[in-house]
Parts: structure tokens; C-alpha cells; sequence
């Protein structure tokens, strides 16, 4: 049920968006969130819930490289 | 593309969980997407042999559902109003059968997508009712159709839940070691993370909102082993790529707007205070409970406990599908005995799809 899906909006017309989910193109109602062409977006049942972050899921990996090679250098 | 699922990463992170030495650790998520991830990649097992034990909690909307709101939806069906649900709800067992045998009976029951979809059906439909389940990711969903000018004929049969008021329960129960808690990312991004934040405070709880990649539950476990051994107790977020602090204010404000916090039961639980969405009266013209009343109070009372079937101990966390002695034999997702066998975010639905034969 909260099983969502990121998707890239390739265009808007009013509420509703086509998304691209990895080559299958859905509409999708873009009424939650504040977006434009080229966003990812998060959907769910139909609904875009959120904008991903690019810059932040970097950052999370990069994070959890930093944080493991931290762990491995000082005991617990 | 991201490397969610590096499984060099993994293995780091096990023996960073394994040298904190942990013993009889109990971490419990909310999520049928958890689950999923937890059981399918086998990183349960792992969790496991390093001394944390995973427990799912009432993190499935198809199951925390009662019978008597799935008896009420059949009952509807039976009359000739046109019942739109997602699909696992669809062969729910209740003492007078599932919305699937009503179907078969000639009952108009449609499987939907979304509540955009249910509006569609209302189009070439006479009387159509949406059965809405699901917690906060889903029930904006809902609100946002009853905010665009829906149709005369369509209405809502809320079955919404809000999840911290079931923590809340939980914890007052008492019955469950609980020693961090895994926050549902999904959730979170509608509501942030200050509803989590008593969690912490009052109870000292250490909570990590998670992702659902492999990788995303496994620091997630990790970021709460942490706050474990360092003596703290916080609300972190794993999953900042989609989860905003202050989560998605235009989706909780169409859910102000349209519904309020009811005191109502869940499967498997007394009256969760506040736990429950209904529509305020202001929608009245496009609630379910009120266009058809009268249909609904003859609805017949029926048991909730489903003889046999351990689906509400499974929902408080207290057993695993494998200690039902039903699991597998007399219960399967073919011939389920209750909603946790039925739902693909249920426990025994879950167990049973990834068993090892």
C-alpha cells in the first residue's frame, strides 16, 4: 500500500503530468507537489508525494560510505 | 544510477553491527514495504545472527481493516451500489465471505488504482463508493479527489488510519519489547517527523525514518544500533532524499481539510484513540456512512476474530507467521484465513511468498 515509485515528469497540463517510469509513461496528478519538467518525483497511487532530492540521495551514499569507513577506524 | 544495493556495503555494515556486540536487540517496523525488503534480500536473518530481532508491527492498511468495515463494504456491494477498492482488499474473508465472492454473486465490485481511478468509474456508474484504506501516504490521495469537485453519485467509505496513534497503543500495551522503531519513509513524507518525536522523548525510543531499498533498511538498523550504544534516543532520517523534516504541508493540509481523527478499533486492537480518518461533515454529501445509512445498519455483527487465525497477535508484533500453526497448511494466499495472508504488505503473505521450499 505505501509502496511508491520514483518517476521523471516529462510534461504538465494542469494537475495531471506524464511520468516516465523507466520507459513506461503514466499520467500521474501532480496536484501535491510544487514541480516542473525534468523533476523526479516520488508517486503513489497515481499521486506524485514528493520531489526526490538529487542531490541529497548523493549525498546518502556518499554518507554511508563515510559513516561505515569511520566505524571500521574507531572502536564501539 | 545509485548504488543501493552494493553488496560490499552490506557486508560492511553486518560486521560494523556485529563488533557492537549486541544481545536481544527488538527493532520494530511499520511497513509492508519493509517487510518485503527485510525477507526477500534475506537481511532479517542476517540482522539476526548479529542479535537484532525485527518485528513487524500493524504496518499493513489491508489488514489493520476490521471485518466489520470489510462486512459493511460486502453488504453495500449486495445492494447494488458499485464498491471501487484496491485490489488486496478484495478476497478479505469475513464470516458472510469476501468482497470477491460478492462479485461472483453478481455484486459490481471494481478493482481500482487510485482514487482518480474511483472517480472515472462514478462517470458510467450510478452509485459508486470508495472503499479508502491506507494511512497517511494514502489518504491525501482520497482528500485531494474530494477537494476537486467530485461527481453526485460518488462517495467515500473512509477506513484511513493515522500510524503514531498505534504506536501509541503499542506502547501502553505493553506486550512487546521494543527497542528502536523503523519509521515508515512513505509516511514520513506526508508528515515529517515531528509527530515521532514523543516516541523519543517520552519514552526514550530511538526512531530512524528508513528507505526501501536493501541498503536503505540496513543503515537504517544501523543508525539505530548507533543511537543504542551511544545512549540516545532520536528521531533521525535515512531516507532525506524524500523525507523533508516538516514532511508535505499541501497533503496535510488537504487532509485537515477533509477529514478528522476518530477513535475507532483496528484489527487486532481495542479503540485506538484518534487513530482513524472520517470525513467531516461538510462532506457528508459524499459519505458512504451517511448517504447509506440505512443499507449499512443492516449490515450483519459479526465476530472480529476470525477462528483459527493469529493475524491481530501478528499486527502487535507478539508472534511470527511461522508460530501460527495455520501458516502454510490450512491458510495460504489461495486460501486465506485472514488479511495478513491476503495483503502483500502482510506478514504471512510475505513469509509465504519468499519461504524457503
Amino acid at each position: 500500500m505505501c509502496l511508491a515509485v520514483p518517476g521523471k515528469i516529462l510534461s504538465i497540463d494542469g494537475k495531471n503530468a506524464q511520468v516516465d517510469f523507466g520507459g513506461v509513461v503514466r499520467e500521474t496528478n501532480v496536484s501535491m507537489v510544487d514541480v516542473g519538467v525534468g523533476s523526479y518525483v516520488i508517486i503513489h497511487a497515481g499521486f506524485a508525494i514528493q520531489v526526490v532530492d538529487e542531490e541529497e540521495a548523493k549525498e546518502t551514499i556518499q554518507l554511508w560510505q563515510e559513516m561505515l569507513e569511520q566505524t571500521s577506524q574507531e572502536p564501539l | 544510477m545509485f548504488r543501493y544495493r552494493e553488496e560490499a556495503t552490506a557486508k560492511k555494515i553486518i560486521e560494523s553491527l556485529r563488533a557492537m556486540d549486541l544481545k536481544d536487540i527488538s527493532i520494530m517496523h511499520v511497513c509492508g514495504t519493509h517487510q518485503d525488503t527485510l525477507v526477500k534480500f534475506g537481511i532479517e536473518a542476517m540482522l539476526k545472527d548479529v542479535g537484532i530481532r525485527i518485528r513487524q508491527g500493524p504496518g499493513c492498511p489491508v489488514c489493520v481493516t476490521t471485518t466489520k468495515e470489510v462486512v459493511e463494504a460486502i453488504t453495500l456491494a449486495k445492494s447494488g451500489v458499485t464498491i471501487t477498492v484496491f485490489g488486496d482488499m478484495l478476497t478479505v474473508p469475513t464470516p458472510i465471505g469476501s468482497l470477491a465472492d460478492a462479485k461472483a454473486e453478481g455484486a459490481d465490485v471494481r478493482v481500482v488504482y487510485s482514487s482518480t481511478d474511483a472517480i472515472k468509474v462514478a462517470k458510467d456508474a450510478e452509485k459508486v463508493v470508495f472503499m479508502a484504506i491506507g494511512f497517511e501516504t494514502t489518504s491525501p490521495t482520497t482528500a485531494a479527489v474530494l477537494l476537486d469537485d467530485p461527481p453526485e453519485n460518488f462517495s467515500v467509505m473512509s477506513c484511513h488510519r493515522i500510524l503514531p496513534p498505534a504506536l501509541d497503543a503499542l506502547f501502553h500495551m505493553g506486550e512487546v519489547k521494543i527497542d528502536g522503531l523503523i519509521q515508515p519513509g512513505h509516511v514520513a513524507t506526508i508528515i515529517g517527523l515531528r509527530p515521532f518525536d514523543r516516541f523519543s522523548k517520552d519514552l526514550k525510543v530511538p526512531q530512524v525514518v528508513g528507505g526501501f531499498e536493501p541498503l536503505d533498511v540496513m543503515v537504517t538498523v544501523y543508525m539505530i544500533a548507533k543511537q543504542l550504544v551511544e545512549g540516545r534516543a532520536e528521531v533521525e532520517n535515512e531516507y532525506s532524499r524524500v523525507v523533508r523534516p516538516e514532511g508535505n504541508p499541501i497533503a496535510m493540509r488537504m487532509l485537515e481539510d477533509v477529514f478528522h481523527p476518530v477513535d475507532r478499533n483496528w484489527r487486532g486492537f481495542p479503540v485506538i484513540p484518534g487513530g482513524t480518518l472520517e470525513l467531516r461533515p461538510e462532506f457528508e454529501a459524499h459519505n458512504a456512512r451517511k448517504v447509506y445509512e440505512e443499507i449499512i445498519a443492516k449490515a450483519p455483527v459479526v465476530r472480529e476474530d476470525m477462528g483459527g487465525c493469529r493475524c491481530g497477535e501478528m499486527l502487535r508484533g507478539i508472534i511470527e507467521s511461522k508460530d501460527c500453526p495455520a501458516f502454510g497448511k490450512s491458510c495460504t494466499p489461495k486460501r486465506p484465513m485472514g488479511p495478513c495472508m491476503v495483503s502483500r504488505e502482510g506478514g504471512c503473505n510475505i513469509s509465504y511468498r519468499y519461504r524457503q521450499e
